[in-house]
């Protein structure tokens, strides 16, 4: 494993200010607050570690079963079970003092009120370099509309947390929408540093002994490989609309699939599914990613975002 | 824990509709309490993606090799085929390559030395009792195992375990073999006759709600391995989750099967809530 230069090629990206070592990181919600998997992995060589999505009050989460695996691919409707942010900052965030990786804690909330109000317990916690704004879920003030669906309630919601926020701010686009760029821009317009894309789509599956559903919740999100190719398409697509940086997510199972959202531009991956499958995983992705890299004759990843050739 | 690529030694139907599968499993003696879980799936050809979680039946060394290899440890599961992921496994064979994690999940507490000790094991839910019933004898003291199933063919290893020197009782849901009726019965009587036995169960969750009620009628200590559908087997996914005891909504108390589990006393489960949860499959789920 040699180039010419015998130099290892360089993995260190930058999003909204943050300087990640490399393009890796989990998936919101796939690999706990980061503890969980410290007994698979070195978290100190991930790009950053994102946290499980928090709420203003613990949330107890759907009823079971909650998952179910269809096609290349899982059907999961946890319900954001969280331990909310307040205990999260008590009981979880000492944990991350001891590590040198950016933590992004991605966030939700139901009303525009929670979400303000965690982004600014979010200011008082140091160990949190950045955030990640979850957008996917319903406004219950507003009749339960989904507040990134609609060009306006992201806008709004967006503006308030930037406004109330003191840190980077990553919006998280759902995929459940006519034309991603719409929300996507107004999010930038609003003033989201960078988009990340995508979140799970809305999927079902139906056990055809018992004619129930196979989760309790009816429908769930639909991740892992199956959804590749839609994420792909979804990046790109963001990638054209808006200037600020996107991470890419969705399906990623190895480096190559990573390099597919790379190439498309996206700044950053999320891998998601795959550590349920290997909690090793990203460690295979960043290898990967240098080995592409020495293979390509190439020194900086930098050259391979956005070398999409069409 | 650990997260391995090893061989499969043998994989054979024992019963129809279960399988038995052999594997390497370096140092997974000395790592691995009874009541633990591994996660496994086929290395190759994959129609299914997430691991399946299974209790672990035995762990041991294979005899040494007469070319001078080392001896080599290996661990066993049982399964029932009752999905894709479990047909695809019972269709591998020896030499075939499998992912490996664990050992995972909270173990049996063995209990106060020299007690009376009755395990209840319902069809599948007799694998994680084994190595239990054998650390149980290797520490003293009387040990019974009650086996039920359905029928004859859910009646799984009754002469292994009469081998570790524990006295065994056979029931079937249809008298096929053993005495006619549920598993439940027996444990009533045996009770009767032992009330100062800690009771250790694993089985179908009717069955389990059943024995816990006995046991809290009785004030007898009960611990029960559970199983759940999980696609991690490490406490991020929270797919696996069963309701505490004292949960509502207001104050969810939702705990991972994966982690603070499978095994839990039965004091720390709201098992009111518990029956109306779906009879879920047996430690090999999907």
């Amino acid at each position: 494993m040699t180039n010419v230069n015998n130099k290892r090629p360089n993995l260190a990206v930058e999003i909204a200010g943050i300087k990640l070592k490399n393009p890796v990181m989990p998936a919101s919600g796939t690999f706990g607050y980061g503890e969980e998997y410290a007994p698979f992995l070195d978290l100190n060589s991930l790009g950053a570690i994102v946290t499980k999505g928090l709420s203003l009050n613990p949330k107890a989460g759907n009823p079971t079963p909650r998952i179910a695996e269809t096609t290349s691919g899982m059907l999961n409707a946890i319900g954001l079970q969280n331990v909310g942010i307040d205990a999260f900052v008590q009981s979880k965030v000492p944990y991350y003092r001891g590590i040198t990786t950016p933590i992004i804690a991605n966030f939700f909330g139901n009303t525009l009120e929670e979400y303000g109000e965690v982004a600014r317990k979010l200011n008082d916690v140091p160990e949190v370099t950045a955030v990640e704004l979850n957008i996917s879920c319903p406004n219950v003030k507003q009749g339960g509309i989904v507040f990134g669906t609609e060009a306006a309630a992201a806008s709004q919601v967006v503006s308030l947390v930037r406004k109330a926020l003191n840190k980077p701010l990553i919006v998280k686009l759902t995929p459940n929408v006519t034309d991603i760029t719409v929300i996507a821009r107004a999010a930038e317009e609003a003033g989201a540093d960078a988009i990340s894309c995508i979140n799970t789509i809305t999927g079902m599956a139906i056990d055809i002994r018992t004619r129930q559903p196979k989760i309790a919740n009816r429908t769930g999100g639909l991740s892992g490989p199956a959804i590749r190719p839609v994420a792909v398409r979804m990046t790109h697509q963001v990638v054209q609309a808006v200037k600020i940086p996107v991470i890419g997510i969705g399906g990623i199972m190895c480096a190559e699939d990573a390099l597919e959202f790379l190439i498309a531009g996206a700044t950053a991956v999320q891998v998601g599914t795959a550590n349920f499958i290997d909690p090793a995983a990203m460690m295979a992705v960043i290898d990967g990613l240098e080995r592409f890299l020495i293979e390509e004759g190439l020194d900086d990843i930098r050259q391979v975002i956005g070398s999409l050739q069409v | 824990m650990k997260n391995y690529s090893t061989t499969i030694l043998a994989n054979h139907e024992i019963s129809p509709g279960y399988f038995r599968m052999k594997l390497l499993a370096p140092g997974i003696k000395a790592q691995s309490q009874p009541g633990q879980f591994i996660m496994i799936r086929p290395q190759t050809g994959l129609p299914t993606m997430l691991r399946r979680p299974f209790g672990i039946l035995r762990c041991g060394f294979l005899p040494a090799e007469c070319d001078g290899l080392p001896e080599r440890e290996y661990l066993e599961i049982l399964y029932k085929v009752v999905g894709k992921g479990t047909t695809f496994l019972s269709e591998l064979h020896a030499g075939d390559r499998a992912e490996v994690l664990g050992p995972l999940g909270r173990g049996f507490d063995l209990g106060a030395i020299g007690t009376e000790k009755i395990l209840v094991g319902g069809g599948i839910g007799l694998v994680p009792l084994y190595l239990l019933a054998e650390t149980l004898i290797e520490r003293g003291g009387k040990v019974r195992v009650l086996i039920g199933g359905r029928t004859r063919d859910d009646i799984l290893c009754v002469t292994e375990f009469e081998r570790l020197g524990v006295e065994t009782y056979v029931s079937t849901d249809d008298g096929s073999l053993g005495e006619a009726g549920f598993v439940t019965n027996v444990l009533k009587r045996k009770l009767d006759k032992y009330p100062q036995a800690e009771v250790f169960a694993c089985g179908p969750m009717p069955m389990l709600a059943a024995v816990a009620h006995i046991c809290s009628v009785d004030h007898v200590p009960l611990q029960v391995s559970l199983e759940a559908h999980m696609a991690c087997g490490v406490g991020a996914c929270l797919g696996c989750v069963v309701k505490g005891v004292g949960h509502s909504d207001s104050n969810p108390r939702y705990l991972c099967t994966c982690k603070a589990g499978p095994v839990f006393s039965a004091g720390e489960l709201d098992w009111g809530r518990m029956e109306s949860q779906s009879e879920s499959c047996t430690k090999g789920c999907a």
